[in-house]
């Protein structure tokens, strides 16, 4: 069968892409919904948003980030000729800050006067609360209590910056009980609060406009390759958590048949011991948090406990689009489990003397099984979609290493 | 007619507004809310919302959380509650039962097989959270042609122009939720109630029910003056909180607090015996 002229045409009006996506959301939090939809509308067609944007992302992120070609990782693995997408070298470490500010300036025209957000390792807390702090807006970030223990430095960065970072106690005291918190804050604050979320998640329009943010890691790594290659790269991989940082690098080459994705889920301890995170290769079709995608969950929907080392990718399900590429067989979704990923993460930092975030590590993983079994001039992108600063604590303690 | 329009006739007819009262399935167990359920209609529950018991409820509060995890954990299921719903029928044919949750678990089980088995049991009407009108074709209208009430949800943010779109394919009754908020944390000022409410009669002819921070039976009075039901749900269920032992067991005072507790309710909105504007009007 055929698929559709272009993958890149989604979400349609009701934000969905094919089954996936809409706008799953409480009544009280429609209306916001809508006006946040309204709101991107007219910022997109209005210029000075773009070059505002744009001007933050030169100045104050620091883009274009660099796209490095990894020698000595490409020779470890005598295949592919390895890339670098080197998004942990943005200001605050991570792909992340590339939607928040693009979120924060959309807040700002809609004259809100408060910011709320989840998140995970702390990636998208501590950009959200870099560019609250910018724009002297309160910021609150939700985190589950789990997650605030595996992530003190990134906790301390948040309340340095002037969050307030709020413990979630209830459910597994992760990200996804952490997204539900801040709903549950958006719902009682409707008429001041602006909830930026941090992935390609959540109702319409969150992930396609989650994805627009994040598309300038594609559009940089399209130029970029053809300037040191003559032509655009052959396979590009990334890690998926939520996945906005797999949905900004695959975006613009999704109509390009010639260019392979692979989207890597986190695995934990292996998919068939069930303590993982990886929603596609492990999941079904469900509806949580405003938008229907793959999500673990038994057979009674009620959603599962996750597990990975990686707090970012620790949520139980991913963003609607990846769902619709995913079925449409556009992009391959692999799992790479938490030893994989961690062998990924030394091996990344002895080689090329980077240290990447255990989520990017995933991405690394899959690289290294992948490029191997391909030619010499094949160009491989790997998104390094952060700096594994954060993780230190506990690579230590896997390692049974004291600090 | 259907059990809701019947009751809300009846209820019009005695002069006065409904209590409806909520409980999550299986909180703390199968058995005691079995027990609590049948004995709901004679404590004074004119209409009864049936939790469906689910992992993340975004919507609710720290109550009613705590009650679907603890449902969860005795071991409800929706299917289970299916099951819960169809005994209490054998005893009770005539007081509406709403089955009230979040999409997931019904999408898991599949929309047709499910409607099909709710109605089998018994109910007569469907409240689902996070399934606003812009997604009608997902549950509300195969709902309608199966012979439940979709019942609606405004809120203090569904605007006149909001409001015909959330009005559109509602059934039952208009549930009017008093706070922009969870359930069971604030409270609504009785006088800000009336002036919703009067606005929600301009656009729809359906009874109103209001809920979200009802703490009290006077408060459920304020409310039983202007609308034509009052609903409580987290006051009632953080009573079964209270009568739990240290390992989440049902002590044997439960059941007489809680329907002590719905007996003060009921009693509040009998009192009030509001003169209904849409009454007084004809």
């Amino acid at each position: 069968m055929a698929g559709p002229n272009t993958y890149r045409g989604g979400p349609d009006d009701r934000g969905l892409f094919g089954i996936h996506g809409g706008r799953f959301v409480a009544e009280t939090l429609m209306p916001l919904v809508l006006e946040v939809e309204r709101a991107y509308d007219d910022a997109k067609r209005d210029p000075t948003f773009a070059a505002e944007l744009r001007y933050y992302l030169e100045h104050y992120v620091g883009r274009p980030s660099p796209l490095y070609f990894a020698e000595r990782l490409t020779r470890h693995c005598r295949g592919a000729k390895i890339y670098l997408k080197r998004e942990d070298l943005n200001h605050t470490g991570a792909h992340k800050v590339n939607n928040t500010l693009g979120q924060i300036l959309l807040a700002r025209r809609m004259g809100k006067r408060r910011i709320i957000a989840e998140t995970g390792a702390g990636q998208h807390g501590v950009a959200t609360a870099t560019v609250c702090a910018l724009f002297d807006l309160p910021c609150v970030v939700y985190m589950g209590a789990t997650d605030i223990e595996r992530q003190k430095p990134n906790v301390f960065r948040m309340k340095l910056l002037g969050a307030e970072v709020r413990p979630v106690t209830s459910g597994t005291a992760t990200l996804k009980d952490a997204m539900n918190e801040a709903l549950r804050d958006w719902v009682a604050n409707v008429d001041d609060t602006y909830y930026l979320i941090g992935t390609v998640a959540g109702p319409h329009p969150y992930p396609a406009m989650v994805r627009d943010f994040q598309t300038v890691i594609g559009d940089e790594v399209r130029a970029q390759m053809v300037k040191a290659e003559g032509r655009p790269p052959d396979t590009l991989i990334a890690c998926v958590g939520g996945g906005s940082n797999a949905m900004g690098l695959f975006h613009p080459f999704l109509d390009e048949p010639d260019v392979a994705m692979i989207g890597v889920e986190a695995a934990g301890e292996g998919i068939s011991t069930g303590r993982h995170a990886a929603s596609l290769n492990g999941g079904m079709p469900g509806v949580l948090h405003g938008n229907r995608s793959y999500y673990l969950q038994d057979d009674d929907g009620q959603i599962l406990d996750t597990h990975s080392i990686s707090a970012g990718l620790d949520y139980p399900g991913v963003g609607p689009e990846h769902a619709w590429l995913f079925e449409q067989k556009r992009v391959e979704y692999v799992p790479v489990t938490d030893r994989e990923a961690l062998d990924a993460f030394l091996l990344l930092t002895r080689l090329e003397g980077i240290i990447p975030a255990l989520e990017s590590a995933h991405a690394v993983a899959a690289a290294a099984k992948r490029a191997p079994e391909l030619p010499r001039n094949h160009l491989m992108v790997i998104n390094l979609s952060g700096r594994g600063d954060k993780d230190v604590n506990t690579v230590a303690a896997t390692l049974g290493v004291k600090l | 007619m259907s059990r809701i329009a019947a009751r809300f006739a009846q209820l019009r007819a005695d002069g006065r507004a409904g209590l409806v009262t909520y409980l999550t399935c299986g909180d703390p167990d199968r058995a005691t809310f079995e027990k609590l359920l049948v004995r709901l209609p004679k404590a004074g529950a004119d209409l009864i919302e049936i939790g469906m018991p689910f992992s993340d409820p975004m919507a609710d509060g720290p109550a009613i959380q705590a009650a679907s995890l603890r449902a969860l954990r005795s071991g409800m299921t929706l299917a289970k509650t299916l099951d819960v719903l169809r005994r209490f029928r054998k005893t009770d044919g005539d007081t509406p039962v709403i089955l009230m949750g979040y999409y997931n678990p019904i999408y898991r089980y599949g929309v047709p097989q499910f409607l099909k088995d709710a109605k089998a049991a018994g109910g007569d009407g469907l409240i689902v959270v996070d399934l606003p009108p812009e997604h009608d074709d997902e549950l509300c209208l195969p709902a309608r042609a199966a012979g439940l009430d979709f019942v609606r949800l405004a809120t203090p943010t569904s605007d006149d122009r909001r409001l015909p779109v959330i009005l559109n394919n509602a059934g039952g009754f208009l549930y009017y939720v008093a706070i922009a908020g969870i359930t069971g944390t604030k409270s609504a000022r009785a006088e800000v109630v009336a002036a919703a409410v009067a606005r929600l009669r301009r656009h729809t002819s359906l009874p109103i029910a209001v809920g979200f921070g009802i703490k009290t039976p006077a408060q459920a009075a304020e409310v039983a003056r202007v609308a034509d039901a009052a609903v409580v749900g987290s006051a009632l269920v953080e009573k079964i909180a209270k009568n739990l032992d240290k390992r989440s067991k049902a002590k044997p005072a439960l059941m007489p607090a809680v329907l002590k507790d719905v007996t003060a309710f009921a009693a509040g909105v009998r009192k009030a015996r509001p003169r209904h504007p849409a009454r007084a009007a004809q």
